[in-house]
């Protein structure tokens, strides 16, 4: 097939992982190389298998952690703390016992690798160029970052993996989003994220796989693209994915799930032929200019409402903006910059890595945070965890009095104890500002971490730049 | 999974586009651990009010409402997370079928999962089923077409496979564990081993 048509990095990593291809009448079924699992979408996966009598087909391509309900409160013995809530506590003894029987690794309580799902995969080295990755989670888009083909299925299709390690699956269509030029100081990849879901849409990228391309994207750390293609689906689209690349390698080189010795070089022989070929045609093809972009926030209950943290709220008119509006407690022609925080959240698989919160810190550092406003400031995993202390940086969010935990998604979905209370405004570097996602009646305001940062030290929606 | 071949019902209307899974059912109704009784938690901060009791001016509660098993909405429904607690939810509390002029990825192969029909429409017959709120539809899953009461008929799509499931209820493991020696096979050719 090598010198068939061009293809796309989409195209290539679909192909190789053809089980049987897909037809008129049938889809393709799709080999999985690795299979996430968390506490909350996989409980009626296992009953299914159970009652099945089914064995994991491949234990060895399966990863469990625990993240979206376990509580995130310091304390030295993580292990004593109570899960919040019967329901959660059932999930989580119950995840426990499913690894156990079927034999897949857990990262639970007492794991040193314990973290959100799409943290710890790549953070082990699980996550590589080419493989295809799944997990019972929309934001598994995440991996795509490393040339990966990853996105998150439902709970019946959790079944299927464990039970078969296959999908069915139909082909999506391809969309490219170029990111042209350079990022000014202060405005972060969060912010090429949300310009570019507000330029496209909620639904722009509904059954396509985007890659994002051009010198913007290549000259971004991995932990940017992470954030990038975390929210891909934020846009409709199922995956994100960049081209592997020196940076992708580096980065996973030594991890204790890469490949080691000879692997590595074979591995990383075989990755170099992944990005697309230079004449493979795309679906669609949307540019975003880097150098215009300012820091970006959302103003309503979508992730596709966004303006200039500068700029005013814009009005559309029509019922279902005003209505988003309305729950938010926004007027339209006033400027965002006049709405009053009372929380802060920063974490979640978008923007809880290092790098993440070392850009916050460098914002917070010699500041305090307004009166009355709560930070929260939740690292990714454990072990983002163990290397921000290692470099001060919980000392500079304590010191600024923000509030630091341990790992989980904590107020990003707000299932485990951390919420914001009803009415409240929260300025959030997770994903979704969805109507109660952060707790019923809350009202979320997605931001960069810098941008969250400085939002904390002024009590309102603010530039982080005069803080740089 | 139940068949299903043909769900003629009268419709209720959330006028609303980008009604995303949180909206159908809330995170904090998801730490069950079984597929039941999410019914009465579906759109639960629309449907009902602070203190707990029902929000009359929500389309679920008004009278009409009771027993109609195809619900239609604003455009991109069922976006956000890959809950399958939300296709859940709507079957558990008596729809059958979500009609919109656009449904997302991961609910529209949740859904069909479960023998939740997903209808696309043009913008034209979303419009007129939301300025006709209660019409008696009938969806055919065969010649895949929703027929408004004056006849009027649209084709929606839906893939052969897929619909083969939804007529004859087949449960799509069973054909994934049909194919166990191309997955053996495949395991042992590829190239390379994740
Ligand atoms: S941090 Fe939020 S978006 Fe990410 S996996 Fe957890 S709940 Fe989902």
């Amino acid at each position: 097939m090598g010198n068939g048509t061009p293809r796309t990095l989409y195209e290539k990593v679909w192909s190789d992982h053809l089980v049987t291809p897909e037809t008129g009448d049938a889809p393709a079924i799709l080999y999985i190389d690795l299979h996430l699992i968390h506490e909350v979408t996989t409980p009626q996966a296992f009953s299914v298998l159970r009652s099945l009598g089914l064995p994991v087909r491949r234990p060895d391509l399966t990863l469990g952690t625990l993240d979206h309900s376990t509580p995130t409160t310091p304390v030295s013995a993580l292990r004593n703390i109570p899960v919040v809530g019967d329901g959660a506590a059932r999930q989580v003894a119950q995840m426990e016992s499913n690894c156990r029987e079927f034999g897949v690794t857990l990262h639970g309580f007492d794991s040193e690798h314990r973290g959100i799902v799409h943290v710890i995969g790549p953070e082990l080295g699980a996550t590589q160029p080419g493989k295809t990755i799944v997990c019972g989670d929309s934001h598994t888009s995440t991996h795509g970052a490393f040339g990966a083909l990853a996105f998150g299925i439902g709970t019946t299709e959790v079944g299927h993996v464990l039970a078969t390690q296959c999908l069915l699956q139909r082909k999506a269509k391809t969309l490219a989003i170029e990111v042209e030029g350079r990022l000014p100081p202060g405005v972060s990849a969060k912010d090429v994220i949300l310009a570019t879901i507000g330029k496209i849409g909620v639904g722009g990228g509904t059954g396509h796989v985007i890659e994002y391309r051009g010198r913007a994207i290549t000259s971004m750390d991995m932990e940017a693209r992470m954030t990038i293609c975390n929210m891909s689906i934020e846009a409709g689209a199922r995956a994100g994915m960049i081209a592997p690349d020196d940076v992708t390698f580096e980065y996973l080189h030594g991890r204790p799930l890469a490949p080691s010795g000879a692997g590595w070089n074979a591995a990383v022989k075989r990755w170099r032929t992944l990005p697309g070929d230079a004449d493979a045609q795309f679906d669609k093809t949307v540019t975003i200019r880097a150098d215009e972009l300012r820091p970006m926030v959302t103003f309503g209950t979508n992730p596709g409402m966004v303006v200039a943290v500068g700029d005013a709220i814009p009005d559309a008119g029509n019922a279902g903006f005003r209505k988003a509006l309305d729950y938010m407690q926004l007027a339209p022609g006033k400027p965002i910059s006049d709405a009053r925080v009372n929380v802060v959240f920063l974490g979640s698989c978008t923007n809880s890595r290092l790098s993440d919160l070392s850009q916050a810190a460098d914002v917070l550092r010699g500041h305090r945070i307004a009166d009355g406003v709560r930070m929260l400031v939740v690292p990714g995993s454990q072990q983002v965890k163990r290397e921000a202390e290692a470099l001060g940086l919980d000392t500079v969010f304590l010191a600024a009095g923000a509030e630091w935990r341990e790992s989980g998604c904590s107020m990003c979905l707000g299932m485990n104890g951390d919420t914001v209370p009803a009415g409240q405004l929260s300025v959030s570097t997770s994903n979704r500002n969805f109507e109660g996602r952060q707790g019923k009646g809350s009202r979320t305001i997605l931001a960069s971490p810098m941008t969250a940062a400085a939002s904390a030290i002024s009590g309102h929606v603010a530039d982080p730049r005069q803080y740089l | 999974m139940e068949p299903v071949t043909k769900i003629v019902s009268r419709t209720v209307v959330l006028p609303v586009s980008d009604i995303d899974t949180d909206q159908i059912i809330p995170a904090r109704f998801l730490t069950t651990t079984t597929r039941d009784g999410l019914g009465k938690s579906l759109f639960a901060d629309w449907r009902y009010t602070p203190d707990g009791s029902e929000n009359r001016e929500f389309a679920l509660n008004r009278p009409d409402s009771a027993g109609c098993e195809i619900l239609v909405a604003g455009h991109n429904f069922g976006c956000g997370s890959s809950r399958e607690h939300a296709p859940w939810a709507l079957l558990d509390y008596g729809f059958r079928a979500v009609v919109s002029s656009g449904i997302a990825d991961i609910f529209r192969s949740n859904a069909l999962k479960n023998g939740l029909l997903p209808v696309v429409v043009d913008d034209e017959a979303l419009h007129w089923l939301t300025e006709n709120e209660g019409a008696e539809v009938t969806l055919d899953i065969a010649t895949s077409t929703l027929t408004l009461p004056d006849g009027r008929a649209y084709e929606y799509p839906i893939d052969a496979f897929s619909r083969l499931c939804l007529q004859q209820g087949v449960d799509q493991l069973g054909y994934l564990r049909q194919h166990e020696d191309a997955i053996q096979q495949f395991e042992e050719n590829r190239p390379w081993t994740p």
